[in-house]
């Protein structure tokens, strides 16, 4: 849901801004100016240099222009957790580069790390999901990061920080990372609207060639209104998060425990956030229901008006099953019952009765229908 | 809930649906094609689908049963080849998939009915219900839904059943539907047009070449893949020309031989026979079986696993369905097994 305060600024900053701020004339000027303004405000709620910013399309646009520019300008090799987002392990695997598995919590571990990149020459770029997408898991980020500078010197290391903008303190996570992708519509901003962050020195080769904007690293005329509601939605997510972690984590427990109460065993206890505070974002319940088929589920969850995810969706719309899931080594039967409820800004007590009131029920409807 | 293909046959069956009066929901199987979507079951045929269910103002969704196409249609067909046979896998798929998954997920999902574009009818008989033979002749599919028991018949719908598949387009062009005019699918659907059974059949089981020979055992000929070999086939033999036309009547995967024979050959008098089921009590005396999806039928008796043809009857390629029809009505259904040795006519 787009924040209340994206909202305004957006069409604000659309009605008072539709010269190309790259013009010479004053309305130019002042298109350029908004967007300055939003590049300044991203770039310091994120604890990083405005210079570093180039504003993308979203962060799949931010994950390739990572990997594929460092890999275009330096040659060498790519290597990502076999969990990261598709926007980062399509271009990695297309490069022919290497991932690392995950841990049971579905984590990177330094010594998975290490191992890879001991075992892979020429290494250009390392790229770890800060939080995932799929089920919430908090990668260490300075530790990993250690990791690469010990064992892959030559090496930049990227993040996709899609997810984590929303969960955790992001600019100390980041310090010591090279590039990181944020997306606007995972805090609230408009879909379409995304930036990565490139430390400066950087050699990045662009994947969008033209009039040179963003420092020549991604050409197209800026969506100046997209901007600037992009940097409202980041402000209200970074200047809440402290509180909003600790209220949606209390939500998410009591979404977790109510379905542990009314399903027993059959949701697999491992995956849980609960327990697990620091590894686990706040917002994200991620279950896997035993013999339950997600796809059904979903049906009869959207029916009543309960949007939910299974694990990523293919351009078909149909459910593919979780390469998180595999990667983790979660069995592929189990990971076919899987189920996200993710919670965000606007999610309230009430959502969480409805919740528990809705899938319990759907989960034995299809129990007792061989699953669905 | 209307199996929704994305072709024009399935996008008129949810309109007519709508039209009389049924709460439609539109749903589209995804069988094929991985995550990147390519081949059959592409992202265009889904788009198709999807924007017929926006065009009608029905909800429309997409069901991945890949898993289940791959274990009971495609591993079966590849099996089926690997042995000789020659598989129908659009009768598995309807036997597995359509008839069976999908209706078991809608029954999951609450749906009382499911339906199709097929063009065959349901018929109510004094017996129970029975798959009826589509007005158009020239487009009938129910031969390719001889499997169907009393049980799934009772709970599907063939909106297509009594109309021509030029009245069908002409629906399709009224109501404006992306569909109207789109080609016939052809041919297997998981196998491109690009690669071929060839290739698909070669990157999974590995084809053997294999010599030609005559009932006498002399070599006359060889083959690239024995498994690419049908009964009943005559061309791509190797045979030299000029002589009477041969036959394909058996083929040996095993031993890599395919057995030719001339067109008295061909002949037989009695087609073994597996899984064999009536659709209601069984029936003794002739009936009439056809043995292709708009073959000729001819008369036979099925007994004790076998068909005895009413006088001779060409050979049946083992894993093609033979289904029996008393007038427009199906009425049972088995599929050909390859004739032992010993009924090679001697």
């Amino acid at each position: 849901m787009v924040r209340t305060e994206a909202q305004a600024a957006w069409v604000a900053a659309a009605q008072a801004h539709h010269a190309n701020p790259t013009g010479a004339h004053k309305a130019a000027r002042d298109a350029r100016r908004a967007l300055d303004d939003a590049r300044d405000l991203i770039a310091s709620l994120i604890g990083r240099a405005p210079a570093e910013v180039v504003f993308t399309s979203g962060g799949s646009e931010a994950d390739n222009l990572a990997v594929r520019g460092v890999l275009a300008a330096r040659g060498g090799t790519a290597v990502c957790s076999a969990g990261e987002h598709h926007a980062v392990l399509e271009p990695v695997e297309h490069a022919g580069g290497s991932t690392v598995g995950l841990d049971d919590m579905g984590r990177v571990t330094p010594e998975a790390l290490a191992a890879t990149l001991g075992a892979t020459d020429d290494v250009s770029v390392v790229s770890i999901i800060a939080v995932n997408n799929e089920t919430g898991a908090v990668n260490d980020l300075p530790a990993l990061a250690q990791v690469v500078r010990e064992h892959a010197p030559g090496a930049l290391f990227h993040t996709d920080a899609v997810q984590a903008l929303s969960w955790i303190d992001l600019a100390a996570a980041v310090a010591d990372v090279d590039m990181v992708s944020i997306t606007g519509h995972k805090v609230g901003g408009p879909i379409g609207t995304g930036a990565l962050f490139v430390r400066s020195g950087i050699e990045l080769e662009a994947q969008i060639l033209g009039g040179g904007q963003e420092r020549g690293r991604r050409a197209g005329t800026p969506d100046v209104a997209g901007a600037v509601a992009f940097a409202a939605a980041v402000e209200a997510t970074v200047e809440r998060r402290d509180s909003e972690v600790v209220r949606l984590r209390e939500l998410r427990d009591r979404l977790v425990d109510g379905l542990v109460d009314r399903l027993g065993s059959v949701v697999a206890p491992t995956l849980l956030g609960k327990g697990h505070d620091s590894q686990v974002a706040a917002g994200i319940a991620h279950l896997c229901l035993d013999g339950v088929e997600a796809e059904a589920l979903l049906f009869l969850l959207d029916a009543q008006g309960l949007r939910a995810s299974a694990a990523s969706s293919c351009s078909s719309g149909a459910q593919d099953p979780s390469h998180v899931l595999a990667a983790m080594g979660v069995p592929r039967e189990l990971a076919l019952g899987s189920l996200r409820l993710s919670l965000g800004h606007s999610s309230t007590p009430g959502d969480i009765s409805a919740a528990l009131e809705i899938i319990p029920p759907a989960v034995e409807r299809l129990l007792s229908h061989g699953g669905g | 809930m209307v199996a929704m293909s994305g072709g024009v046959d399935s996008s008129v069956a949810a309109a007519l649906l709508l039209e009389a009066g049924y709460e439609v929901v539109g749903v589209t199987m995804k069988l094929w094609g991985g995550p990147s979507d390519t081949g059959c079951c592409a992202v265009s045929d889904v788009d198709d689908a999807r924007r017929v269910a926006d065009r009608l103002g029905v909800e429309h969704h997409v069901f991945n049963f890949g898993d289940d196409f791959e274990r009971d249609v495609v591993g079966p067909y590849v099996a089926d080849h690997a042995a000789g046979r020659t598989p129908n896998p659009c009768i598995e798929c309807n036997r597995h998939l359509k008839f069976d998954r999908l209706l078991r997920r809608a029954d999951a999902l609450g749906f009382s009915m499911i339906a199709t574009g097929h063009h065959a009818r349901v018929v109510a008989t004094v017996d129970g219900p029975r798959i009826g033979r589509g007005a158009d002749i020239a487009k009938d599919q129910s031969y390719v839904l001889h499997m169907l028991d009393e049980a799934v018949l009772r709970r599907l719908l063939f909106p297509l059943g009594h109309m021509t598949k030029a009245e069908v387009r002409r629906i399709a062009a009224e109501l404006a539907l992306r569909t109207a005019a789109k080609p016939e699918s052809q041919d297997v659907c998981f196998i491109t047009n690009q690669h071929g059974r060839e290739a698909f059949l070669g990157d999974r089981i590995g084809l053997k070449p294999g010599v030609v020979v005559d009932r006498a055992g002399a070599t006359v000929g060889r083959v690239d893949s024995v498994e690419l070999v049908t009964v009943g086939q005559r061309k791509g033999l190797g045979l030299a020309g000029g002589a009477d036309p041969h036959y394909v009547i058996d083929v040996d995967p095993k031993s890599s031989t395919v057995t030719v024979g001339t067109a008295e050959d061909r002949l037989v008098e009695v087609t073994p026979l597996e899984s064999w089921v009536w659709t209601g009590e069984a029936v003794s005396g002739d009936v009439e079986l056809q043995c292709s999806a708009h073959g000729k039928p001819a008369s036979g008796e099925v007994v004790n696993g076998f068909v005895r043809w009413r006088g001779e009857h060409r050979r049946i390629a083992p894993g093609q369905s033979v289904v029996a029809y008393r007038g427009d009505l199906v009425i049972g259904g088995g599929i050909a097994a390859r004739a032992a040795h010993a009924a090679l006519p001697q």
